[in-house]
């Protein structure tokens, strides 16, 4: 084998958006085989956890992790990926902050394992549940344990970088793809340990091209029923748009497209709570002073939590409801 | 259970209204429950619902945010922001699984240190009542997996 630095990739609690991503930069993945020797990367290539597990610790030098720590599986190679690993990258949405799997975390896994079991678009006459361990004539087998909740990366290990998005904008895996080749050649230094890499440092409103003026709210709607001014700022309109708390990196790209931002980089620069900063910026603009008025309008906002926490819930402080973290 | 169960309950003061009814309550010799923590800010305004959250992340039972009284803002107009964020804001804990009455709006003039004082005693019953939070800061994970800490 080569002496070229190894690179591995790893999906965990995710959809396998993040991998299409990587995909997606075209001709630059030459650049990642140039430079690099994949050696663990489930969704590209056949390699066994036996291979890392015989890897020497640190021998890898570059992971990219995608995906939250959904059961024991999944927690076991984090584990494994972080000792093997110099630079292990969140990457994706769900590996920083939980993303669309971390919504689970309203509901106690029971109630998620009878939804994906019992209901009206499941056939399951026998009504049967996935058993963790099963005793076959060969041997007993095992699948991964849920665990009550969905945990982001830095949660259960030690997280280097950054990388939000859902997926990443490929422009951005490029440009993190250009940094890290050039850092190998000696041309450039990485950034800070935890630091965000491939995004922007301000909040989407300040890519985003639509013009704005003061806004005050008497209603809000739904982008679907209503007919949004293309020029026009969607919150100014009503629409709940996430793009004053969100980290900016996409190029505005949903607003652009005349869609509301729901929020998928993330809490922008210096974001504790991303849900609170956007019901502080959502509140601060109602046009209402009267209690029964605001409740009123408050009630345009079908979703509040799944508005404001949509890619944030696992990350956030609140974390999860009660329920969740009982089991 | 026999002990009495103590709630901690942070309360938000702005600086020119609910803070002075406080302050006056404390120079009147008025008393009130030790349970509540104040904090004071320049402005209900000035709170940012992530205070609310890190409160309720940190182990208080409850918050309580008071301001001047509606049209008597220092700031004109942002204890408005306040009654609109606690509004939102008491929707979003619903959801995440914190009952609504463990945030409280309260507007408290200077000179209503009485007011204040009773509204915080009788506010400190009924959050006794609901119980501890019992926020699951470092509860999560299986036992069969080490307790994570919270990151700050």
């Amino acid at each position: 084998m080569s002496a070229k630095p190894k690179f591995a990739m790893y999906w965990a609690a995710s959809c396998g958006g993040c991998e299409i991503a990587v995909l997606n930069i075209h001709e630059k993945i030459l650049d990642v085989d140039a430079n690099f020797d994949v050696v663990f990367w489930p969704v590209a290539m056949d390699a066994k956890y036996k291979d890392v597990e015989a890897m020497e610790d640190g021998s890898i030098l570059l992971t990219l992790w995608n995906g939250g720590i959904r059961n024991d599986e999944n927690e076991h190679i984090a584990h494994l990926l972080r000792k093997k690993s110099k630079i292990l990258v969140a990457f994706g949405s769900c590996a920083c902050e939980g993303c669309i799997p971390g919504l689970a975390n309203f509901v106690p896994v029971k109630e998620l394992v009878d939804t994906a079991f019992t209901t009206i678009s499941t056939d399951n006459p026998q009504n049967l549940r996935p058993q963790t361990t099963y005793a076959m004539p060969e041997g007993e087998i095992h699948i991964p344990t849920l665990y009550p909740q969905l945990r982001t990366l830095d949660q259960v290990v030690d997280v280097d970088y950054y990388m939000p998005g859902c997926p990443p904008e490929s422009h951005q895996i490029g440009a993190v793809i250009d940094l890290v080749v050039q850092v190998l050649q000696g041309k450039a230094q990485l950034p800070p340990k935890g630091a965000v890499i491939g995004a922007g440092n301000s909040t989407v409103c300040d890519e985003c091209k639509r013009k704005r003026n003061v806004k005050t709210i008497k209603e809000f709607g739904r982008i679907q029923l209503t007919h949004a001014d293309p020029e026009l700022c969607l919150l100014e309109q009503g629409i709940p748009c996430n793009g004053v708390a969100t980290r900016s990196g996409c190029n505005a790209r949903c607003p652009t497209a005349g869609a509301q931002c729901i929020g998928c980089y993330g809490p922008a620069e210096g974001v504790i709570d991303y849900g609170a900063r956007l019901i502080s910026a959502f509140a601060s603009v109602i046009d209402a002073d009267k209690p029964e008025e605001i409740e009123r309008i408050l009630d345009g906002l079908v979703d509040p939590a799944g508005q404001f926490y949509r890619f944030n819930l696992a990350g956030s402080l609140l974390r999860a409801g009660k329920s969740a973290w009982k089991g | 259970m026999t002990e009495k169960f103590e709630p901690v309950i942070i309360g938000f003061t702005c600086n020119w209204c609910s803070y002075r009814a406080a302050d006056m309550a404390g120079t009147a010799r008025m008393k009130y429950a030790p349970n509540i923590r104040l904090i004071r800010l320049m402005c209900s305004g000035r709170l940012d619902p992530t205070f609310v959250f890190k409160a309720f992340e940190g182990g208080a039972d409850a918050v309580m945010i008071s301001g001047c009284h509606p049209g008597d803002c220092h700031y004109v107009e942002q204890n408005y922001k306040a009654l609109r964020r606690f509004h939102l804001m008491k929707r979003v804990l619903t959801q995440m699984g914190i009952e609504p009455g463990r945030l409280k709006l309260v507007w408290a003039s200077a000179a209503e240190g009485a007011i204040l004082t009773d509204t915080i005693n009788k506010y400190v019953e009924e959050v006794r009542l609901l119980g501890p939070l019992n926020w699951p800061a470092k509860k999560i994970g299986t036992v069969s997996t080490p307790v994570m800490e919270v990151a700050a």
